[in-house]
């Protein structure tokens, strides 16, 4: 067996439109998509995404068409990170929007359970943000591919 | 994948089947049609189909609370059924199995209505 590991990566940026949503996670699941998930770790990775990607057009820029927002995954052995980012509004508290339920738009019927989904599907999850500067938020998931599993069972 | 809604007033219960991706650009639609059934149509209680839905994400459980506290305002219930093994965990993961009720058929969900009443 080869020692090397294998490494890819990918950069997607988009104007903040909700259009755009639906082309990121499918973009996404498409790149991961090498790594030959499970359809259960394929939908995890598109729910993240979607999640991500939603709160940069809700949250960082607040429905503005004209922020750009930023996808980034790579993938690293078995590991993909995902990074989305956003140069918006920023989170002042970033304790309480990670609580479950807690959302600072509650007019738009947001339930305030993004960020936990994230937390909850992904095996890491760091969130950067700073009022007025941006958000960035990282992931990372190991794989289990399918491809393995087979070979080893 | 494109987002669609079929409405079906029933005797029992108006009848929400999603099919597609429902996520923050297809939620306003779905709120919007279930709203107007639930205003105008007098729907009471709301049986959500989820066989053909490919895609849910927070949107979607928003929309949904939404228009749980609509009609649980009048004394109605909702029933969702078909649910995907991957929708169920978002729905444990948000509480919404603590007012909603989860049949795995329109049938079974129809008939539960029946028996409430
Ligand atoms: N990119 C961002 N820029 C600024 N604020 C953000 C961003 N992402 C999240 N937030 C803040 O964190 C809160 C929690 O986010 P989370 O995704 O958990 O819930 P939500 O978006 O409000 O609701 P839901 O995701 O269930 O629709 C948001 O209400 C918002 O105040
Ligand atoms: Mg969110």
């Amino acid at each position: 067996m080869s020692a090397s590991v294998f490494r890819n990566a990918m950069t997607l940026q988009f104007p903040s439109l909700s259009e755009n949503e639906s082309f990121a996670r499918v973009a996404v699941a498409a790149f991961v998509s090498q790594l030959d998930p499970t359809l259960d770790e394929l939908m995890d990775i598109k729910t993240v995404v979607s999640e991500a990607v939603t709160n940069a057009i809700i949250h960082g820029y607040e429905g503005r068409p004209d922020g750009i927002v930023t996808v980034r995954a790579t993938i690293e052995g078995e590991t993909v990170r995902i990074e989305v980012e956003d140069q918006g509004k920023g989170i002042e508290d970033i304790e309480q929007a990670r609580q479950p339920l807690y959302t600072s738009k509650p007019e738009l019927e947001r339930s305030g359970m993004g960020f936990t989904i994230i937390e909850n599907f992904m095996d890491e999850t760091e969130i950067v943000s700073a009022p007025g500067k941006g958000t960035l938020i990282r992931m990372a998931k190991r794989i289990e591919s399918r491809r393995k599993q087979a070979l080893f069972n | 994948m494109a987002f669609q809604i079929e409405l079906e007033q029933h005797r029992k219960a108006l009848i929400v089947r999603l099919k597609g991706e429902l996520d923050h650009h297809t939620a306003d639609l779905l709120k919007a049609r279930m709203e107007d059934a639930i205003e105008r149509e007098g729907a009471l209680n709301v049986v959500l189909s989820l066989r053909e839905l490919s895609f849910m994400d927070s949107s979607g459980l928003g929309v949904i609370l939404g228009r749980y506290r609509q009609i649980a305002a009048k004394g109605g219930r909702m029933v969702v059924c078909d649910v995907a093994p991957h929708l169920v965990r978002l729905f444990e993961m948000s509480g919404l199995f603590k007012i909603v009720t989860m049949a795995p058929s329109e049938q079974a969900a129809l008939a539960g209505l029946e028996v409430a009443l």
